[in-house]
């Protein structure tokens, strides 16, 4: 059985976090016997790491186009007949170049689950739904966020959802989520 | 191709973080352990080495290979990176078989190491990430304990696995790891216990999860006449195979399952094959090493296997990949008792107990997972078994198997991405 959402029962912490913060250090002490070094303690220091990337999505941003515009666009192999959900310029069966088609909208989950943790940048958003679409007509699957129910209980596999959009795009996968349509 | 034999290995201790140490030092300590068990070997012998570790973000200083090279004091010799991404230990091994067996090089080191400690967890997390497709599934929530999660729900809807099933997974591990003074997490637990810890990622919670770890292994390799100037009991490595897989998981197709020698199509009428609930790379991995190894039936052939249970549902799941019992069973196979230690009490009734261990050594559950390091690292355990030499390693011999003579290794990337399996026997 799950355990009671923590978002809605927070629990007392078990153990103190580890924080990322401290105090600076200028100077350290140091023995006055070299022989002694050996038995020295490690020294740890924080070091920052921030960049930003000049990130293209290439022959693949008219799918994020597609999104800010309220719709899902695959790509399909006219030789093979297979249309994937996310969009593949070349066919992996035949090697081909496909050609851009919309999918519906509409579709059903294909599996589920429920973070309670993640990685840092998705931490503060915990619980969350992650679900993976399958849609009639294309063959591969789609990897989304479901709105809506709150304990896993009340997802099922084979359950209809359909395509919401956000009305302020970011240009990323996440500006199309699923919602419950039953 | 030559054959190619394991003539000696060393791991360091895997723990949560080693702040004594720089990852060349940790390398070090598994080299000059793996050195000082075959005293006939110098360090003039060995012509070269293979390095691995996984992330540039965890280690944050590119070339890191080189600089635990040059520590060793194996400069100017051949040397190289391997990396794909949970399988790179796996990977690097097979890449030291590779230079024996072609022979570029008589005697060749292959060692690993990864330092996940500078980074906290959930950081950690986000750096593990980002071996997912980038541009496609990071943005919607990257954390690959939810990605195995959605794995695990599609296979109990498949085949009607249980969460108590994969909690035996777990206090198998756990309890196997109480007899490895090598292993991180040593821990008698109830599948009780492991339910009732925190959830994760529905079904799994914090016990059906491998943690993060600072550690090294090396293995060292030889050919069959070097082997035997060095040791009377070295490892022949009699199979290797790798697979590989879209990505994506969600691009996997749905299609006809790829067929063990003990399988027949009749067999998987209805399923589709592999979807999210197979790895269809383990399973091309299994089907290569078989080929080479001349087994045809798995089950009987093999006597332990050392795999990747990052999660226990990939345990599961593995099982099935390799063929130890069809697809499906993988749930039914641990309840039964088959992957268990014959030595050891578990507390639970346990029919087939002791018929094929896996994991002997607690796996990536207990012992930790210091990826560049892990695959080796199972080589070294596995290796160690086959010579008989548990007791002497780990200073007790409660975990040596009495049959040991053939062993399997199993090293497992992203979603199932990438793949290697290796043979091991004794060859002497
Ligand atoms: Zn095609």
């Amino acid at each position: 059985m799950a355990k009671k959402n923590p978002a809605k029962a927070p629990a007392a912490p078990k153990k103190v976090e580890e924080l990322m913060t401290g105090t600076t250090v200028f100077n350290v002490p140091m023995p006055a016997d070299l022989k002694a070094l050996k038995g020295m303690s490690p020294i740890v220091i924080k070091q920052p790491y921030q960049i930003d990337y000049i990130h293209s999505y290439g022959q693949d941003s008219p799918f994020f186009a597609g999104l800010s515009n309220g719709k899902l666009l695959g790509t399909k192999c006219r030789k093979c007949d297979y249309t994937w959900a996310n969009p593949r310029l070349a066919c992996t069966h035949c090697g081909r170049e496909t050609e851009w088609v919309e999918i519906p909208q509409s579709g059903r989950v294909h599996t589920f689950t429920t973070c309670y943790f993640g990685g840092e940048e998705f931490l503060k958003e915990t619980p969350f739904h992650l679900v993976l679409v399958e849609f009639d007509g294309v063959d591969t699957l789609f990897l989304s966020r479901l709105i809506g129910p709150v304990e896993p209980e009340e997802i099922r596999i084979g359950m209809k959802v359909k395509a919401k959009f956000r009305r302020n795009s970011q240009l990323k996968p996440s500006d199309v989520y699923f919602v419950p349509a039953e | 191709m030559r054959p190619v034999y394991m003539v000696s290995g060393g791991v360091s201790k895997f723990a949560k973080a080693r702040p004594d140490a720089t990852f060349q030092k940790m390398v070090k300590e598994s080299f000059d352990y793996a050195m000082k068990d075959v005293p006939k070997l110098k360090l003039s012998m060995i012509d070269g080495s293979v390095a691995s570790y996984f992330s540039d973000h965890f280690t944050r200083q590119l070339m890191a290979g080189i600089m635990a090279v040059d520590y060793l004091g194996l400069c100017p010799k051949p040397n190289k990176r391997i990396e794909g991404g949970g399988a790179t230990g796996g990977l690097c091994f097979q890449a030291g078989w590779e230079a024996i067996a072609s022979g570029r090089m008589n005697v060749c080191a292959a060692f690993g190491f990864e330092t996940m400690s500078h980074v906290p967890t959930w950081k950690g997390n986000e750096f593990i990430a980002l071996a997912s497709d980038v541009n496609f599934d990071y943005p919607i929530g990257g954390f690959y304990s939810g990605y195995y999660a959605m794995m695990v729900n599609r296979h109990m809807h498949e085949f009607g696995t249980t969460v108590e099933q994969l909690a035996m997974v777990s206090v198998k591990n756990h309890m196997n790891a109480y007899g490895n003074p090598y292993a991180q997490k040593r821990r008698k637990l109830t599948i009780a216990d492991v339910r009732n810890s925190d959830m994760v990622a529905y079904p799994l919670t914090l016990l059906d999860i491998c943690v993060m770890s600072d550690g090294a292994a090396t293995c060292i390799l030889a050919d069959e006449e070097t082997a035997f100037k060095l040791t009377d009991r070295p490892v022949k490595i009699t199979g290797v195979g790798t697979g590989t897989d879209m990505m994506r998981m969600a691009d996997r197709p749905h299609g006809e399952v790829l067929l063990a020698p003990n399988e027949k199509k009749s067999d998987y009428r209805k399923l589709k094959y592999p979807g999210v609930h197979s790895f269809r790379a383990g399973r091309s991995a299994g089907l290569q090493a078989y080929k080479m190894a001349g087994i045809t039936d798995p089950l009987k052939q093999i006597d332990f296997v050392e795999l990747h249970d990052a999660y226990t549902s990939s345990e599961i799941q593995t099982y099935e990949d390799l063929a130890l019992c069809k697809y499906g069973e993988g749930g039914k196979f641990v309840e039964e008792g088959y992957p268990f230690m014959p030595q050891i009490d578990y507390g639970m009734k346990l029919p087939k107990k002791g018929t094929l261990p896996v994991n002997p050594s607690g796996g990536l559950i207990a012992c930790g997972h210091p990826v560049g390091a892990t695959g080796l690292m199972q080589a070294v355990f596995a290796f160690w078994q086959i010579q008989g030499s548990i007791k002497k390693h780990y200073g007790d011999g409660e975990l040596q198997l009495k049959k040991a003579d053939r062993g399997l290794i199993h090293s497992h990337a992203g979603t199932g991405t990438y793949v290697t399996v290796s043979i091991m026997e004794r060859g002497w």
